[in-house]
């Protein structure tokens, strides 16, 4: 039997090799036929999820939310110290200063992450406007969501806080952060799906191996090392995901 | 706390009493403490509402320690302008397993007040309620306004009611 990993369809380009060398890694520890499968979006993610060809997935925290809730899927770990958390940033000589300055009828640069685009909202509603008040840009990347900025064709931005640090100095010098959220519990989280349930502790123990033999190989897929998550951690997570929807 | 604790701000003296018949004298101020930018307060609770669980901006808005704040009822909170028919709401409609969402101003144990746009949902687990959380965000001004006047309102209704 073959097994197949994935990866939620917003994970950052730069980290794809990384990801090639972990599945590797993975497949040698665990003794197990691993092949690494990528979506370009998330319907055709979602699509093979469906259709019961995903075993394990490093998830962003919406499709964690469905995978846990739907899928009989159980979580294994979760990056350390690496939560998802929403910039809003505005072009320098933006007139705006806080969050209570915004207007509605708000153009807002995007890109299609569901949890950062809800978070973002959240953070805008002190200025009373609703996701009905956004004109939205959507945008393939976080760096065209910075052009968007530059260019004058937005007035606010939504940025995964990680991707916005990396964004280039002469990038960042031409935006100005408003507002950073300090949720701390939203993560992504790597899940196994029901053919693996059996074989979740090892693929646990393998991954955590990995922050002392491999730190090298955890930095080009971007974390700092994993930590072990449990039914009920992740269930919190889910639940309070559930509060931030509509 | 007495009233000597509130560092010479004017404060009113306020007898609530609870579902449960529990009887509590609370000292209130004209204080309003701002929403942290950018958090979320987040409790849990028990199925009869005794908190379990407080996050750090919980503990910080709330004026409380975590050790004062778990293993209490949830309405340490309660602050004499929410009318009682905002909290029935809640109760009648998290008892039967669905969300619910309102404007609740908050009373901190200094007698100052917040405002929050508040959702708790059940945390179902094997098909039971075994707990429930709340996360409570920034409301706008204009919300807070608007529903300071309802408030206002149907307390009085409540009062008169029950002369
Ligand atoms: C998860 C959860 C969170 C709650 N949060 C608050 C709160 O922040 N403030 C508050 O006054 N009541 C809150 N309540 C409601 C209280 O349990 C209580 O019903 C309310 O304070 C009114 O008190 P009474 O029912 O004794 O009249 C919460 C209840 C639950 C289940």
């Amino acid at each position: 039997m073959k097994y197949t990993l994935t990866l939620s369809p917003d994970f950052n380009t730069k980290y794809l090799a990384g990801w090639f060398v972990l599945n590797t890694r993975l497949q040698k520890q665990l003794g197990l036929p691993l092949h690494l499968d990528l979506f370009t979006d998330f319907s055709a993610c979602h699509a093979a999820i469906d259709a019961g060809k995903i075993d394990l997935i490093y998830a962003n925290p919406a499709d964690g939310a469905m995978l846990l809730r739907e899928k009989q899927f159980v979580p294994v770990v979760h990056p350390r110290m690496r939560p998802d958390e929403t910039i809003i940033a505005v072009p320098v000589d933006s007139p705006v200063n806080r969050i209570e300055d915004f207007r509605p009828d708000l153009r807002v640069a995007a890109t299609d992450d569901p949890e950062i685009n809800m978070i973002g909202q959240i953070l805008l509603e002190p200025a009373d406007i609703t996701p009905a008040d956004i004109q939205y840009q959507r945008c393939e990347n976080y760096v065209l969501v910075a052009k968007a900025l530059m260019n004058g064709q937005a007035d606010a931005g939504f940025f995964l806080a990680e991707t916005f640090a990396e964004l280039s100095p002469t990038i960042r010098n031409r935006l100005r952060v408003i507002l950073k959220s300090q949720i701390h519990v939203i993560h992504h989280l790597f899940l196994a799906g029901p053919r693996l349930t059996n074989q979740v502790d090892e693929i646990r123990q393998a991954l955590l191996a990995m922050n002392d033999t491999e730190p090298g190989l955890l930095k080009e897929i971007g974390v700092t090392g994993w930590q072990a998550t449990d039914a009920e951690e992740a269930e919190f997570m889910v639940d309070l995901m559930d509060t931030l929807v509509d | 706390m007495t009233l000597a604790d509130l560092h010479g701000e004017s404060g009113e003296e306020h007898w609530l009493t609870y579902y449960d018949g529990f009887r509590r004298r609370v000292f209130v101020t004209h204080r309003e403490v701002p929403f942290p930018e950018g958090k979320l307060i987040v409790s849990r609770t028990d199925p009869s509402g005794v908190i379990t669980h407080a996050n750090q901006a919980f503990v910080d808005m709330s004026g409380y320690s975590e050790d004062e704040l778990v293993g209490e009822q949830h309405y340490i909170l309660r602050h004499p302008d929410m009318p009682a028919v905002a909290f029935k709401g809640l109760w009648d409609t998290i008892s039967q397993g669905k969300k619910w969402h309102g404007y609740v101003k908050n009373l901190r144990k200094d007698g100052a007040f917040y405002w929050v746009y508040a959702t708790v949902v059940p945390n179902i687990r094997d098909g039971r309620i075994v707990s429930y959380t709340s996360v409570r965000r920034k409301p706008s001004r204009r919300k807070i306004e608007e529903m300071a006047a309802l408030y206002k309102s149907l307390l009085q209704e409540e009062q008169g009611n029950r002369q």
